[in-house]
């Protein structure tokens, strides 16, 4: 993907805050800044309400920005636009849902779930022709042509995720946000549902952002990968990068956390502890969110900010450990 | 080490509208003082309906033990009544569950929920058994536990909640503990923690814990020995070593190769094509025959024995029959190389 860096989506100093009530807000998305490049699959890490999902949703449009922009293929998608711009955009851009049985209507057929996209864009002419596409595309998901005429309760976990990619494929889409995709399957049916991605990423030249809090799994499917904690990015890099040299101090404890499925090397390992409890979005620490948490956390970390700065080639962080004006102040390093 | 628990032949089905389904098939283990076992296995494999039998938690009907006995401290638990069973559960085994919402009653205060096996069990007056709970709220590590008390599950975090769970499991010293999926709704970083204080009460006190999980990692991470499950039976079990080093059986390949692996390149990852059989009509021979790449012809037919492949390894399958094809397991499926 090195080669290719076309930008296919920019996002810029996004924010969704929620409103509570009249005077609390949640901040579930508190100002990200990066860019998914044409073909390549970002993967967006974090712990359960870390904004992850928003994030996810915002990008495409599901909900309305409370600031910033996010600009695909030179458009913005929050602008007001046209319904007939507003329907391409939609078509290029899809989502898979991470719960294949939620995410389906139980009253529909497979038929019916997988084509209501290509009705709604008008790209079947007649009948067969998108009885045809169907089949096609249960096909590629590695379903068979007659499971059509069935309903989603017929089918297992796995076999529902390949429709939920196969609805999400219909419409030829450039962009899929996949939000856990493969989090409610057994391991054996992830590792199917991930090398079907993988594979219709090669054929398409799609791309993916991949959320999910599975960081094997994550770093397996990613080219780069971003981490999320309390609504702001932590860290991004490749996912070599990341997993080999993380910089800030809460992916080393998110990948420290990870138990690794080899008894020796979890005998001798290692855990950085982390203390305390995640803070409410509601009321964010002041400065950088993970201070109240970090290990490293001194008195320069409440009252500034960090800025979200490339500190290597590629490699983004947003802590003070690694800012040459407060060298000093972090000896331990 | 003391034998705490063993599960000889045990046979469970379920009578549907469908025909009976045979969730558990002849299974053996098990258990004892201070050791983890995990149990292993895809949704569906039996791993969930073998331990709440042990807790004896089925209905039943639709339920129904086959055959089989469960053995507790040398005493069959399998036909004990009700009444007699309330005082096996809490004081003999305690039990964790996977989702700690809905484990925990939303309408009581988290301190009653604690106390209520206290009182009942071991005949505390109402304050003694609340100095435990605090006690116990301590050792599970829930910060200010004087507050903590006499709040409800919904002003817990979702770690607090477990903790919370685990300090019930607790309550009154039971000898064995059984985990289904403790730490599967939880965050990584939560998830360390609570492993870890399960490690620490298990060394405190010797308690035996069954572990049942489908993370490897957690596998490795907290296990001694595992028994990998498929289709209602056991298809291997050995010490943790054994089964991440030196494994036999080609279900157990499959698993290990379809996690991704630290210093793997790009390349896909192993699956196990197709799905798990139907236990209404289960298959006559190994219930992995239908997925697995080096069935022969025998294997559709008869069920294999166990073979010994050391003094605690024990694997069913046939390639490990003298007349079998020597089959090496495929490369990819160790952890982390030689790192």
């Amino acid at each position: 993907m090195e080669n290719s860096k076309e930008k296919i989506l920019q996002i810029k100093d996004l924010k969704k805050h929620f409103s509570i009530d009249r005077k609390t807000v949640l901040k579930a998305v508190d100002g990200i800044t990066f860019d998914i490049h044409k073909g390549e699959t970002f993967g967006l890490v974090g712990e359960s309400g870390c904004g992850k999902s928003t994030a996810g949703r915002t990008i495409l449009g599901l909900y309305e920005a409370t600031e910033g922009e996010v600009i695909f293929k030179d458009k913005s998608v929050h602008d007001k636009k046209s319904k007939k711009d507003l329907k391409q955009l939609n078509q290029n851009m899809q989502m898979i849902f991470q719960d294949p049985y939620a995410s389906l209507n139980p009253r529909m057929t497979v038929l019916d779930i997988i084509s209501e996209g290509l009705d709604i864009h008008g790209l079947v002419k007649d009948k067969t022709e998108r009885v045809n596409r169907v089949n096609e595309l249960l096909e590629i998901v590695g379903l068979n042509r007659e499971h059509r005429n069935r309903y989603p309760h017929e089918f297992s976990g796995g076999q529902r995720q390949r429709i939920g990619i196969a609805r999400a494929l219909a419409v030829n889409p450039e962009f899929i946000v996949a939000d856990e995709p493969i989090s409610a399957l057994d391991v054996s049916i992830q590792a199917q549902v991930v090398n079907l991605l993988k594979e219709l990423q090669e054929e398409r030249n799609l791309t993916y952002l991949f959320i999910a809090h599975d960081l094997s799994m994550v770093r397996h499917i990613s080219d780069r990968v971003g981490v999320m904690y309390l609504g702001n990015m932590a860290e991004i890099a490749t996912s070599e990068a990341l997993y080999e040299d993380p910089l800030h101090p809460y992916t080393q404890i998110l990948l420290s956390a990870v138990p690794v499925p080899d008894p020796e090397l979890e005998r001798t390992r290692q855990r950085i502890e982390v203390k305390g409890e995640l803070p409410s979005p509601i009321d964010p620490p002041s400065g950088c969110v993970f201070r109240t948490r970090c290990p490293f956390a001194t008195d320069i970390c409440s009252e500034e900010k960090p800025a979200f700065k490339e500190r290597k080639p590629g490699h983004f962080v947003a802590c003070h450990m690694h800012d040459d004006r407060y060298k000093d102040k972090f000896t331990q390093n | 080490m003391k034998k705490l628990l063993e599960v000889n032949n045990l046979s469970i089905s379920f009578h549907t509208y469908g025909g009976e389904v045979q969730a558990v098939r002849d299974v053996n283990f098990d258990l004892h003082e201070g050791e983890t076992l995990a149990i292993v296995g895809e949704s569906g494999s039996g791993k969930s309906v073998t331990v709440q039998s042990i807790m004896r938690l089925l209905s039943m009907p639709p339920g129904e033990f086959k055959s089989g006995s469960i053995l507790m401290n040398g005493e069959d638990i399998v036909h004990k009544t009700e009444k007699e069973m309330e005082n096996i559960r809490g004081q003999e085994m305690g039990m964790i569950f996977q989702d700690p919402m809905t484990s925990l009653n939303p309408t009581m205060k988290v301190g009653r929920q604690i106390t209520e096996g206290l009182i009942k069990h071991q005949n505390m007056s109402k304050e003694e058994a609340k100095e435990r709970g605090l006690e116990l709220l301590r050792l599970v590590g829930i910060p200010n536990p004087e507050r903590r008390i006499n709040q409800y599950p919904h002003e817990y975090s979702g770690g607090m909640r477990q903790r919370a769970v685990i300090a019930i499991a607790l309550s009154c010293d039971p000898k064995i503990l059984i985990a289904d999926e403790p730490t599967t709704a939880l965050d990584v970083t939560i998830q360390a923690q609570i492993l870890e204080l399960l490690r620490d009460i298990q060394s405190k006190r010797k308690t035996g814990i069954v572990l049942i999980t489908h993370d490897l990692g957690v596998v490795a991470n907290a296990a001694d020995r595992v028994a990998v499950m498929y289709g209602g039976k056991i298809v291997e079990t050995g010490t943790v070593d054994e089964i991440f080093y030196q494994p036999k059986h080609p279900y157990t390949w499959g698993l290990l190769g379809s996690m991704p692996k630290v210093d793997d390149a790009k390349g896909d990852l192993q699956s196990i094509p197709g799905s798990p059989p139907d236990l209404k009509d289960p298959p006559k021979g190994c219930p992995f025959a239908a997925r697995c790449p080096h069935a022969m012809k025998v294997c559709d037919q008869h069920m294999p024995d166990y073979i010994e492949s050391s003094s605690t390894q024990k694997t069913a399958c046939w390639l490990l029959d003298e007349r079998a094809p020597k089959v090496a397991p495929p490369e990819n499926i160790f952890a982390g190389g030689d790192k």
